[in-house]
């Protein structure tokens, strides 16, 4: 069974590429597509719920170090069903989303194709069972999704966010081939033996792996300070696939981290899962924070990935403390946590960012401040967008509150750490995170008031159209997972008990979460059942309007134009504006934002009391970009100009250079 | 059967009460401040006026607009089942526990920022804008004070943290208790937009958060919210009472157990009524930028209480 479904996926998504070849086939490449990702969510199910890893080595394939070896397994298996739960959405939606290109200098058949195989190598990075395999998959991924990112290759800004996305990604695969070198040391590289194998290497070796690891598959995740290509790249891309990278390629930087650091490696000292715990801590609140000041809306969404990405770190650095210290249940707990949060993202941003695409389609801008109004020509959108603003926002009975919900009594157990120190900072963790979902309400608030309601600020959102039905039922398929996701945590936390078990030697941590309806947590901290909680809003929400007819309330309602203190005629230029939104926050975190003002007022010639025009500027400072980039990219600059000297053109001077360089080598023969 | 009964009897308590409790905090201000104030029962006429009214929505206002009141008044009286009144422990303790009371709230506050944009006027972005602030940092406070408190229970589940409170009190009572006790009283005035955060008793004003955000609601929709805002008033007091002093509440569900935990509930909440009047005849309203100072302090209070919660535990 699994191997057809294993072959059944590489068929499918084989044939998707295919008919993206012919060209003027996308619907069909889009059914593969689905397919195929169909099909990988039927195979991570099967191997999750059999127990069973599925294997296949392919010796032949590609004859060096161990051939190409698939092993997919639960953790893989878990990826792989959240890859195929948002790429189904995602495909569906992109057959109505690039039909908008036909016009433009985009080539249909490269993006269709590219599209395919991002697919299919984001797949098998989750099933990969050796290093070359996941090497080769990784890069794959990483190029398919560089050639998406530049899709609409004839803005400049577009190929700039290509380039720091392509640099960015191979600092972190250099990082990374380093760290599986170090954990091969000079043996065989397929995972089984090197999780075999790496108990016996040297402390300095696992803490170097561990450190190459964890900001080498940051980089791919966006943990802060290598977040700068994320909200770059991921708005430039077609909006499909940046609801696949941001939603689900992101991920598969977790997926790394969990593989190497506690699988492969088996868990390690509590410093390892203090600095994760920290970074998460970190990245979640700058995400937030810098989500809050934008109003693009793509890049918006972009920023807030990263703010997820540091709640999801949270969860896995606090399992990673909690293994070190042998408190397996909590470790679990709060992986779960993590993943469950993983899953939850993408399944909100995949929806926000198809909702996002459906208002650019419409209104041809990312700028919320040209937007307004646009629940009314798009009822679909507006609703499937305030799904996936109350999911991300962590309020109930959505998806998100669950997770946070579980991280947040992970943190709240970690009272139990014997080290006092340590165990102190997770109140610290506790505030930050706090602080992190109540500015993600704040946030949502923003993107969706500004963008979706009140009066339209331009003639683009004035005559705005709704979505196609294709891209209304990607949207429509994702708004229902977050809220199956919310209200069935009795049945995905065991899944995910399952998922990790195994895991460093976690014990399978599945009994302990099924005793009854209520999602109870091992140590008894708290239990709540969201599903209860979700019937019981919608019994009170029914039972008011049967309280109106029984108490005979007046229903009358009359329309009348909004109030304006006497003023008559209100314009859009009378609206509070995104950046209005946010000035109370971007006042409160002023030494976060280092924000400049520039206000320059035209008074008339003859009297100051009459004010002709006035221009108001503000500007944040991107802290990382300033001072960690900035300074890199000068040096770097620099350097590459002092060795342009050394090019003079003149061929002389190059046969000195050759002569110099033999005596050199000549010398060093003789010494060395 | 009993704890069902006695779950629905008191959700309606406390829709009962939060009317009067709001008539007496404005009744008692009104005299400390030598005026003759109106009745405390006013709220309930208020109420059957709003009633009774028609109602006028902005032709610029979508569905949203409608459907705010309800998830308002809906989330927060959602609330009320959950959170303990009279009586620990009920049945829906283990539906939620007080992260989900939390967060329940911040669904009205979501729902009300949003209705707040809704007809595209200044004052509503304006107190929306204000609004989210607020319960933005308002919430590192909260969250760190529960911490507090579960450690202390070993559960963040009211009923489990009352009735721990109350079985062991000489080990739960203690400086981390009565430093998030403060915390948790610091957020209350800013969650319930009460003085020195926001002035309950302006009508356009440039300083105003919760009123400018309902601006344009009427009629029946306007008793909704306003039912609901004074319920969430009712709700902080008690939880701010119960978790704290629990005292009073009944264990058992006898008449006797019972009705003198309905005496006891009354007292306390006319006991919060009369600080929280005192305190707003005596202190002005901060200006916006300042309060992220008072609840910058209410965090540091909170994270005092969990420290010294770990260091007596």
């Amino acid at each position: 069974m699994t191997s057809f479904l294993f072959l059944f996926m590489i068929l499918a998504y084989t044939a998707s590429v295919l008919a993206a070849l012919i060209g003027g086939q996308d619907k069909l490449g889009a059914l593969g597509a689905a397919l195929g990702a169909g099909a990988g969510v039927a195979l991570g199910v099967s191997v999750i719920a059999s127990g069973t890893p599925f294997s296949r080595v392919l010796p032949d394939l590609i004859p060096l170090t161990g051939g190409f070896v698939i092993r997919l397994d639960a953790l893989g298996a878990f990826f792989l069903i959240l890859i195929g739960l948002i790429a189904i959405p995602a495909t569906i939606f992109g057959v109505g989303y690039t039909a908008t290109y036909e016009n433009e200098h985009v080539s249909l058949r490269f993006l269709g194709v590219m599209f395919s195989l991002f697919l299919l190598s984001m797949s098998l990075v989750t099933m990969a069972g050796n290093v070359l395999t996941f090497l080769l998959m990784w890069e794959g991924m990483s190029l398919t999704s560089y050639f998406l990112v530049i899709t609409e290759n004839g803005e400049e800004s577009t190929l700039r966010a290509g380039l720091w996305y392509a640099a960015m990604t191979h600092a972190g695969l250099a990082l990374l081939l380093a760290a599986f070198v170090l954990l091969m040391n000079g043996g065989s590289s397929s995972f089984t033996d090197l999780r075999a194998n790496s108990a016996t290497l040297p402390t300095a070796t696992r803490d170097a792996i561990f450190l190459l690891a964890f900001f080498g598959f940051g980089s791919k995740a966006g943990i802060v300070p290598l977040h700068v290509w994320l909200p770059k790249a991921h708005p430039a891309a077609p909006s499909h696939v940046s609801a696949l990278m941001s939603g689900v390629m992101i991920k598969l930087g977790v997926y790394g981290l969990l593989r190497v650091v506690l699988d492969l490696l088996g868990g390690g000292p509590a410093w390892w899962g203090s600095l994760i715990l920290g970074i998460g801590v970190i990245s979640a609140l700058l995400g937030i924070l810098y989500a809050l000041m934008e109003h693009d809306l793509k890049r918006l969404l972009a920023y807030s990935s990263v703010e997820n990405i540091g709640i999801i770190l949270i969860g896995v650095g606090a399992g990673l403390i909690f293994h070190s210290y042998g408190l397996m249940s909590l470790a679990a707990l709060s992986l779960i946590g993590g993943l469950y949060h993983a899953i939850n993202h993408a399944s909100f941003k995949g929806l926000l960012f198809l909702g996002a695409g459906s208002v650019l389609y419409a209104t041809h801008t990312r700028n919320m401040e040209k937007m307004g109004g646009l629940i009314k020509p798009m009822p679909w959108t507006a609703l499937f967008f305030l799904i996936g603003s109350v999911a991300i926002s962590a309020l109930p009975p959505l998806n998100g509150f669950v997770s946070e919900w579980l991280v947040f009594q992970s943190l709240l157990a970690g009272f139990n750490i014997p080290k006092p120190e340590l165990a102190i900072l997770m109140p610290v963790a506790v505030g930050i995170l706090a602080l992190t979902s109540g500015l993600a309400a704040a946030c949502f608030v923003k993107a969706f008031g500004i963008s979706f309601l009140a009066i339209p600020r331009s003639a683009e959102a004035k005559n705005a159209q709704e979505a196609p039905l294709s891209m209304r039922i990607g949207m429509a398929i994702l708004a229902v997972i977050c809220l199956g996701l919310g209200v069935g945590p009795v049945v995905v936390v065991p899944f995910l008990g399952k998922t990790i078990s195994g895991l460093g030697h976690l014990p399978e941590a599945t009994p302990r979460f099924t005793s009854d309806l209520s999602l109870r947590t091992p140590d008894a901290l708290g239990k709540i059942s969201p599903a209860l909680a979700a019937v019981g809003l919608l019994l009170l929400l029914t039972l008011i309007p049967i309280m109106f007819s029984v108490f005979r309330v007046n229903r009358r309602l009359r329309l009348g134009e909004t109030w304006g203190c006497g003023h008559t005629g209100q314009t859009p230029r009378m609206e509070y504006t995104a950046t209005a939104f946010a000035e109370p926050l971007r006042r409160v975190f002023a030494e976060m934002y280092r924000p400049t003002k520039e206000l320059s007022i035209d008074f008339h010639p003859d009297s100051k009391y009459f004010v002709e025009s006035i221009e108001y500027k503000s500007e944040i400072s991107p802290l990382f970009d300033r001072w960690l980039y900035d300074p890199f990219l000068k040096s770097v600059r620099f350097f590459s100009r002092q060795v342009q000297h050394l090019q003079s053109g003149s061929l002389h001077l190059y046969l000195v250079y050759l002569i110099g360089l033999l005596i050199i080598l000549l010398l060093a023969a003789r010494w060395l | 059967m009993m704890g069902y009964i006695l779950e629905i009897a008191q959700a309606l308590l406390a829709l009962l009460l939060a009317p009067g409790l709001v008539g007496l905090v404005r009744w008692l201000k009104a005299r400390l401040q030598n005026r003759r104030g109106a009745p405390p029962w006013l709220p309930y006429f208020e109420l059957r006026k709003l009633f009774g009214k028609e109602m006028i929505v902005s032709t610029n206002a979508s569905w949203l607009f409608h459907a705010a009141p309800y998830l308002v008044f809906a989330s927060t009286v959602a609330v009320t089942l959950i959170i303990p009144l009279i009586a620990v422990p009920l049945p829906f303790d283990s539906v939620g526990d007080l992260l989900l009371v939390v967060y329940l709230l911040l669904v009205g506050t979501f729902f009300l920022s949003l209705a707040g944009l809704d007809p595209g006027t200044a004052f509503g972005g304006m107190g929306a804008s204000r609004e989210m602030t607020v319960a933005a940092i308002a919430e590192p406070t909260i969250a760190v004070a529960i911490f507090s408190l579960a450690i202390g229970a070993g559960s963040t589940n009211l009923g489990q943290i009352v009735t721990e409170t109350l079985s062991n009190s000489d080990v739960s009572i203690g400086p981390g208790h009565m430093l998030a006790f403060a915390a948790l009283f610091i957020v209350m005035l800013a969650e319930t937009s009460r003085l020195p955060v926001d002035n309950p008793s302006t009508h356009l004003e440039l300083t105003m958060i919760h009123e400018a955000m309902i601006l344009e609601y009427s009629g029946r929709y306007l008793a909704l919210v306003e039912w609901a805002s004074w319920l969430k008033l009712l709700i902080f007091f008690s939880l701010l009472s119960n978790l704290f002093v629990p005292w009073g509440l009944a264990t058992v569900f006898t008449p006797a157990a019972l009705g003198f935990a309905l005496v006891t509930l009354i007292l306390k909440l006319v006991f919060f009524a009369i600080i929280v009047a005192l305190l707003e005849t005596r202190i002005a309203k901060l200006r916006l930028f300042r309060v992220p100072e008072l609840l910058g302090v209410s965090f540091v209070l909170a994270l005092l209480a969990v420290t010294s919660s770990f260091l007596l535990k």
